[in-house]
């Protein structure tokens, strides 16, 4: 592939309104591309009708996941050589979200349901009060660092098979975020938060698959996180009735 | 679609299950080493208490956690939801419990054989 002239098709979903299709494009093969170089290179030399969505270029934003040869990835660190298949590279719009043009997808289901799971700070203090002692060694902390690092990308939701069998579940991202938010001492909304996780779109329907852990960019386990929002609703349920 | 209070149902009724389960094959394979016969066998179960709270709860579980998961499957395989999916869960579990506690009464109730 290192030759300019080289060149490798490329099948990208066109979608406006209700007409979907792939189409196909002749791309240079360069030896040094990531799937995103090859969308922005037929967006600005092909076709520049074509939607997609990124920002940052470097996996910190997480705008840019796609759907690439059927796999959820983080297109602006994901190298053509890797995925490629018989010289060929297809790629789609995210998973179970709703397509608004071609690659870009809508994405308020997604935040939507990190609202509905208390995946949100709910401060205890006020700026006159002192800052919480929080050691580096403490457990809580530790779990909390464990899926802190979650960039919003929404692999994990394309990846994950019950949000695509249950349009109600709020998801791998979503609940793993609250995961981190009930280990953090200074939040003070952990009762109404269980009872969210706890709920019909809840932690309870997670059947651990991991596809979530397969695909996450950041190599983080929300599968993990999942589990312990099972273990923390379980122990909040015999506190209640006691 | 399952929330806490279901999912909770679900996993005490397969830690009751669990044992009883055990316990039936535990039984099965020793009653029939001897070469026991149906009415030998019935004749130890009709009329025990401790036959009919061992085979009444394994009823009472298997109909609950049955129904829990046939739920979910109907509901992320079948789209079934609302009102047909609450119909559809109540019918599994009056099945199971109907044909569960109806086996339960002939073997450790009913006098007089099958």
């Amino acid at each position: 592939m290192a030759d300019e002239t080289q060149t490798m098709t490329v099948s990208i979903w066109r979608e406006d309104g209700d007409d979907g299709r792939f189409e196909k494009y002749e791309v240079p093969a360069r030896e040094n591309q990531t799937v995103l170089d090859v969308v922005a290179y037929v967006q600005q030399h092909i076709d520049p009708t074509l939607s997609y969505r990124f920002a940052c270029r470097v996996g910190m934003c997480g705008s840019c996941a796609m759907m690439v040869n059927g796999s959820p990835r983080w297109t602006c660190r994901t190298h053509v050589s890797k995925v490629v298949a018989d010289d060929c590279l297809e790629v789609a719009p995210l998973r179970n979200l709703p397509v608004i043009k071609d690659l870009a997808t809508d994405m308020d289901p997604f935040f939507e349901k990190w609202v509905a799971a208390e995946a949100v700070f709910h401060p205890s203090k006020t700026r006159h009060d002192p800052m919480a002692a929080i050691t580096p060694d403490d457990p809580m902390r530790i779990a909390a660092s464990e899926a802190i690092e979650c960039i919003n990308c929404a692999v994990c939701y394309a990846a994950c098979d019950v949000v695509e069998s249950n349009p109600d579940y709020f998801g791998p991202a979503a609940l793993n975020r609250s995961w981190s938010l009930v280990n953090d001492i200074r939040d003070d909304g952990q009762d109404v938060r269980l009872a969210a996780v706890g709920s019909n779109g809840g932690c309870h329907n997670c059947h651990s698959q991991q596809g979530c852990v397969q695909y996450c960019p950041n190599e983080l386990n929300p599968t993990l996180s999942i589990a312990g929002l099972k273990r923390e609703t379980t122990k909040a349920l015999f506190r209640r009735s006691r | 679609m399952l929330n806490l209070h279901l999912y909770m149902l679900q996993r005490l009724t397969a830690l009751i299950m669990a044992p009883l389960v055990i316990g039936h094959i535990a039984v099965m394979i020793y009653a029939v080493q001897g070469g026991l016969t149906v009415d030998e066998i019935l004749a130890r179960t009709q009329g025990s208490v401790a036959w009919f709270l061992f085979y009444g709860s394994f009823v009472v579980a298997v109909s609950i956690h049955g129904a829990i998961g046939l739920r979910v499957i109907s509901f992320e395989w079948f789209g079934l939801k609302g009102r047909a999916l609450q119909l559809f869960s109540w019918t599994v579990f009056a099945l199971l419990f109907g044909l569960g506690a109806k086996a339960v009464y002939t073997v450790t109730l009913a006098g007089g054989g099958l």
